[in-house]
């Protein structure tokens, strides 16, 4: 293998560099609304089917990531029921998309982003928001101006969490969609892929280092976020 | 000012069964620990339901069990001094002071913020981070932080008890200037025999969920067949 070719990267290589990007960040920005409400309900309410409700959000953490994915498959695919029906009401197809590929990361990731979020929710003292009540905060503006900052450094080591595991996602991604180069082939397919050809060394190798650069840089950066964002809500 | 308290509510094998009226510039509810008093100003402050009864401050019904009638807490307009603190650890204390006056509805008359200050004396820690002052600064931020909301009421439930002598007599003076400077109406919790005879105008004294006796200090520490 030549060194010097290890930083040409092929069309299609960048193409999945792009795609893993777009498909981690946009599960994230979608699930990130319903981490912050579940981690508030299973932290706060106690209902009938709570513990029910535990369950499912973890388990995907448990599940094999191939179980993830054909369960996906059954009910998002073409035939699925969920898929049917969104297809018909608002035209979204999951199934061989990439928008498929940014479910899967979301679904697999969601646990790790919920127990970080509600650990912070945990944490806040709520004698705090009581106290916002009585100044004349009615309960969402409590919410947005006491509960909110106070756990916005959960909100963000979960979302973080969330990014680098839907990175890494492999399993229920491949399951479900496929290794559709352009479409559906992330980082760890395509990298996948590679080892599986002759003479695919390189271009492992190649989009490994990238892997590893991605995570790094978002781990520092997270690193960096936190500790700014927890440094204003001490209010030091 | 009117307040008008009559409600039942009972908690574990405690029962709470108080009545009582006052137009008191510094009204103290008096008594032990145990003998309801935190209890009676939360159903005033609308953060505990009576089982049944009525709170009316100045005519208006803040809560009429026998006709459905619950205001919520943030639509009171009553501050409300904790015995802790409770600042916001994300806000300088200028926020602090400043956060009840999002939700004061524009028709109400506003405290100006340097009359708060300059009575309390916190003008130096104005851009501090709530975080970083000591107990009695701490609870003095509190006190301009209710006041700033506007309230037509003011409760404090025993707001020097988790404070030294020190501090305690450091925020003592302020307390007086408050009632004798400011428009708002205090209903204070404690079960400090000093701190009553110091502040209050008027006096409920409490026992086992009941009240004992209203009046003046004086009338009400003179009577001997109270329990003191």
């Amino acid at each position: 293998m030549e060194w010097s070719s290890l930083f040409q990267f092929s069309a299609a290589e960048l193409v999945a560099i792009r795609l893993s990007l777009k498909v981690a960040i946009s599960a994230v920005l979608m699930s990130l609304p319903f981490g912050v409400f579940i981690a508030l309900v299973l932290a706060r309410r106690r209902f009938w089917g709570s513990e029910f409700l535990n369950v499912c959000v973890h388990l995907p953490l448990i599940l094999p990531p191939v179980v993830t994915g054909y369960a996906l498959l059954l009910l998002f695919g073409r035939n699925g029921p969920l898929g049917r029906l969104l297809l018909k009401t608002v035209g979204l197809v999951f199934a061989f998309r990439w928008t498929g590929a940014a479910l899967a990361s979301a679904v697999v990731a969601f646990p790790l982003m919920v127990r970080a979020i509600r650990l912070s929710v945990e944490a806040v003292d709520r004698k705090l928001e009581e106290a916002a009540g009585t100044l004349g905060a009615s309960p969402p503006w409590v919410f947005a101006t006491v509960t909110l900052p106070l756990i916005m450094p959960g909100i963000i080591a979960g979302a973080i969490l969330a990014f680098a595991r839907s990175l890494g996602e492999f399993g229920a991604t491949i399951t479900f969609v496929s290794n559709i180069p352009g479409e559906t082939q992330t980082l760890p397919t395509a990298i996948y892929t590679f080892t599986q050809v002759p003479g695919g060394d390189a271009g492992a190798l190649r989009l490994s280092l990238v892997a590893v650069l991605i995570s790094a840089a978002a781990i520092f950066f997270s690193e960096l976020v936190a500790r700014r964002v927890a440094r204003r809500v001490a209010g030091v | 000012m009117n307040l008008e308290v009559d409600v039942h509510r009972r908690l574990g094998a405690f029962t709470l069964e108080a009545r009582f009226t006052t137009n008191g510039r510094l009204t103290a509810l008096f008594g032990h620990s145990g003998s309801g008093k935190t209890s009676l100003i939360n159903i005033i402050g609308g953060l505990l339901r009576p089982d049944r009864g009525k709170v009316v401050v100045n005519g208006e019904v803040l809560v009429d069990t026998a006709q459905g009638v619950f205001i919520p807490t943030h639509r009171r307009r009553i501050g409300y001094v904790f015995q802790e603190p409770r600042l916001f650890p994300h806000l300088t204390v200028r926020q602090n002071l400043l956060y009840g006056r999002w939700f004061t509805p524009a028709s109400e008359p506003r405290e100006r913020l340097e009359h708060i200050v300059e009575l309390l004396g916190i003008g130096s820690l104005l851009d501090r981070g709530s975080t970083l002052l000591s107990g009695g600064e701490k609870q003095r931020v509190a006190i301009g932080r209710a006041l700033l909301a506007s309230p037509r009421l003011l409760l404090m439930d025993e707001p020097l008890v988790s404070l030294d002598d020190a501090r305690k007599s450091e925020i003592l003076p302020y307390i007086e200037r408050l009632r004798d400077k400011s428009r708002v109406p205090i209903v204070y919790v404690s079960h400090s025999v000093p701190e009553v005879v110091r502040l209050a105008t008027t006096m409920v004294l409490l026992s086992e969920g009941r009240v004992m006796a209203t009046g003046t200090v004086a009338e009400v520490m003179g009577r001997v067949d109270l329990p003191q």
